[in-house]
């Protein structure tokens, strides 16, 4: 822990701290420990002391989460804390939530009752799909059969299990998904029965996760009551390494203010860094605020997210930007260029550790996979380390795409730098696990016939995002979350591997 | 169920058939009506009602009239630590089951709390019962983590839970908790997962923000109910929504 802990120097909470000053909210005058090698305040100004925007239409500075909130509850301005109505763009459930959100839906507006509108509904079955679990595929049923009766303009459907690729509706993993089909846009509002749905706040827009029961009561309105979270601001400045990946960004902020230290708040990440990050990795960065407690998490919409957008959706988005004003409830301050390749030990993603501090630890095997680690660019990065070392893998290596699209550009897309090889090629020479069907897969653990699933206390190294007792099967299990370019290196040693050994 | 959470309603069994029986919704219907206003009397609120105001369960700013016969929890606890997340309150492999099925609303109870690691001597459900013989359960810092899986509250609830008194809790199980109505979300200010031990015999008064372990004989604080207050108190999210006017009484 403590050994990288001077990547942040320190933070200041708004509330102990007395500062205001309207010229340059981030620059101190003094750092307070003398070890330390970055600045670090916290001066968002009081807002009494605010002026009024030039542009004259902004009253209040806001940061973005408020100025998204404000705008779909039909405000001119929120302060943290407020409890407002908020217009939902999109609603977003999968198999696990689906049935019974729509079980409550039923039961609160009736048999007969329509969803409030067809086309803001998302339904992608991506949990447990590959399974023989009876249950398990009914609740794929259920949700089937609501999209027909109610006309569901977006249903991700999967028939026929014994091969997926004879199904082109079926996309895979709820986040990915909406990602690649377009239902992430910047400035807009987008609820989900699943806690990573903050990963959409990497598009510049508000996504957090609900329950069955508040997705019941959008199904039926469109609306939703929801607080407005005060903002944690990260900055994340210095040219990244060539061996780190945002999960390792991820995890030092998760080991920096642990995994309830971003309760009920709103996380930003900004910065040099940030806005070299392509969309794949700013969704890592999204996704596991949820493991430090954040209600959502964003990143400011540029010009990589328009790119991003461009082919996949022809609805109008306004991103919006914090004010330069705004209030942050504190602000930390990160130097990336002097961060190294982190896992999170068992049995919490905030059990922060260096990589190579962890050699010792020999492992059973490594999984690749998830709305974390289960993207396109993850896959490249772990062929990356194994094409850069042209060994074998020592433990057994289980590579799950995350959506259909991923699986194809892990069996189409050329390596850079492999004189034209695919990562399912580089994985074959490696010697991994071929790539499986396109989910959840054992990220989750799931029903007892999932791939992957862990039935015996192993230990793996993971792309994923949890780490507690019992999350990918068995209980006695002990999971290490680390980036792709780490999980590929202690796949080559069978110890938890720091990648700058192969990179 | 154990006879010392007798003095409120809480068998889900007879909710759900009692709203069979009006509903015949085969998959849609136990109403899981928990919050603590079933007591002293079991209230089954009738749907439809939604609108009725009920009675104010914020223990700091209650008129004392409300707050003298408000709600008390009495049975023995279940002690856990910090960080329990919904993994170990009801594993994924779980998940297959619908919270809004009623028989697998009594399954899902039936599995609350089994991830918990070996470390835990004393099982919450013993082999074989579906309900669990503790009605409160007292955990430390960050209570419900991890997924936004309503099951976990569900299956708390559906073993037989009446509250739950954390430090603190992880902000999705909260809000889950508030707006199904399955169990009461508490704080405590104090780390009383240290002082408490399973099997102790306690307590809760709403109205008094007290917990009483009868088995030390310590009092212990709790914190108001805040923000979600209104919420509560209407029963539910939906209940709230009718009860402010944002749907309409009741459709269907
Ligand atoms: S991949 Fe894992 S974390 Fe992501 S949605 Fe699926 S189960 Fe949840």
């Amino acid at each position: 822990m403590a050994s990288s802990s001077s990547f942040i120097a320190n933070k200041k909470d708004l509330g102990l701290s007395a500062l205001s000053s309207t010229s340059s909210p981030f620059s101190i005058p003094k750092c307070r420990k003398s070890i330390s090698k970055k600045i670090v305040s916290v001066m968002a100004p009081q807002q009494s002391e605010r002026k009024p925007a030039t542009t004259g239409s902004v009253k209040i500075a806001m940061t973005m989460t408020e100025k998204i909130l404000a705008r779909a509850s039909e405000k001119p301005q929120l302060s943290p804390g407020e409890n407002v109505w908020v217009n939902v763009d999109t609603l977003m459930t999968h198999d696990v939530c689906g049935p019974g959100s729509i079980g409550i839906f039923k039961r609160e507006f009736g048999d007969n009752a329509k969803v409030w509108d067809r086309e803001k509904i998302v339904i992608i079955p991506d949990h447990y799909i590959f399974t023989t679990d009876e249950r398990a595929n009914r609740n794929v049923d259920i949700l089937r059969d609501f999209c027909l009766e109610q006309n569901i303009k977006y249903f991700y459907d999967i028939k026929d299990l014994s091969n997926f690729k004879v199904n082109p509706d079926y996309k895979g993993v709820c986040h990915i998904a909406l990602a690649q089909e377009g239902h992430c846009r910047p400035g807009e509002v987008l609820l989900g029965t699943d806690s990573h749905t903050c990963t959409a706040g990497a598009f510049g827009q508000f996504a957090t996760g609900i329950g069955n029961t508040d997705a019941g009561f959008v199904l039926g309105t469109g609306k939703l009551l929801l607080k407005v979270p005060p903002t944690l601001r990260f900055v994340m400045d210095g040219e990244m390494p060539d061996y780190l990946l945002a999960k390792d960004l991820i995890l030092q902020i998760i080991g920096e203010i642990s995994v309830s230290g971003a309760t009920y708040k709103s996380m930003e990440f900004v910065g040099t860094t940030v806005e070299s990050l392509n969309m794949e990795e700013r969704m890592t960065l999204c996704n596991m605020v949820v493991e430090a407690g954040g209600k959502n998490g964003v990143v400011p919409a540029d010009s990589t997210t328009f790119k991003y957008l461009e082919d996949k959706t022809s609805v109008p988005y306004e991103p919006v930007y914090s004010d330069e004003q705004a209030r942050f409830l504190s602000e930390y301050r990160f130097d990336i260029s002097k961060l190294e390749p982190l896992v999170a030990k068992p049995h919490s993603p905030d059990n922060r550790a260096l990589a190579r501090e962890c050699k010792d630890v020999k492992i059973d095997r490594v999984y690749i996979g998830s709305c974390t680690g289960g993207k396109t660019e993850d896959f490249m990065a772990a062929a990356k380390v194994f094409l850069a070392s042209g060994k074998k893998v020592k433990v057994p290596t289980f590579l799950v795409p995350a959506t259909q699209k991923v699986w194809m550009d892990v069996y189409s897309l050329p390596v850079p730098g492999s004189g034209g090889k695919t990562c399912s090629q580089i994985f074959e020479e490696a010697g991994c696990d071929t790539p499986a069907n396109p989910s959840c897969g054992a990220c989750l653990g799931g029903p007892k016939d999932t791939y992957a699933r862990m039935n015996e206390p192993m230990v793996c190294v993971s792309t994923t995002n949890r780490n507690f007792p019992g999350r990918m099967g068995h209980k006695e299990g002990q999971i290490y979350l680390a980036s792709p370019y780490t999980a590929a290196a202690s796949a080559l040693t069978g110890y938890v591997t720091d990648p700058r050994e192969f990179l | 169920m154990a006879a010392s959470s007798s003095t409120f309603t809480r068998n889900p069994t007879s909710i759900a058939t009692s709203f069979n029986s009006k509903l015949s919704l085969s998959l849609f219907s136990p109403r899981s009506i928990k919050l603590p206003y079933i007591h002293p009397q079991p209230i089954i609120k009738p749907l439809g009602s939604h609108a009725r105001p009920l009675p104010v369960l914020r223990a700091t700013a209650t008129p004392s009239a409300e707050s003298t016969n408000a709600t008390t929890f009495h049975g023995i606890c279940y002690v856990v630590g910090d960080n329990i997340d919904t993994d170990q309150i009801i594993p994924a492999e779980y998940l297959t089951l619908v919270p809004s099925n009623p028989a697998e609303y009594e399954k899902l109870g039936s599995y609350a709390l089994i991830g918990l690691p070996a470390s835990y001597e004393t099982r919450f459900i013993e082999p074989n019962e579906m309900k669990t013989k503790y009605s409160i359960v007292i955990g430390g810092d960050n209570f419900g983590c991890g997924s936004s899986r309503e099951h976990a509250p569900v299956s708390l609830g559906a073993a037989g839970v009446a509250a739950v008194v954390a430090e603190s809790y992880a902000r999705i199980f909260f809000r889950n908790s508030v707006s199904t109505g399955e169990i009461y979300p508490l704080e405590s200010e104090v780390r009383i997962c240290e002082e408490c031990k399973t099997g102790d015999v306690v307590t809760i008064e709403l109205a008094e923000s007290r917990l009483i372990n009868h088995t030390t004989g310590k009092e212990y604080k709790l914190k108001p109910i805040g923000d979600a207050g209104p919420v509560i108190e209407a029963g539910g999210i939906f209940a709230y929504a009718r009860k402010t006017g944002m749907i309409p009484l009741q459709s269907g």
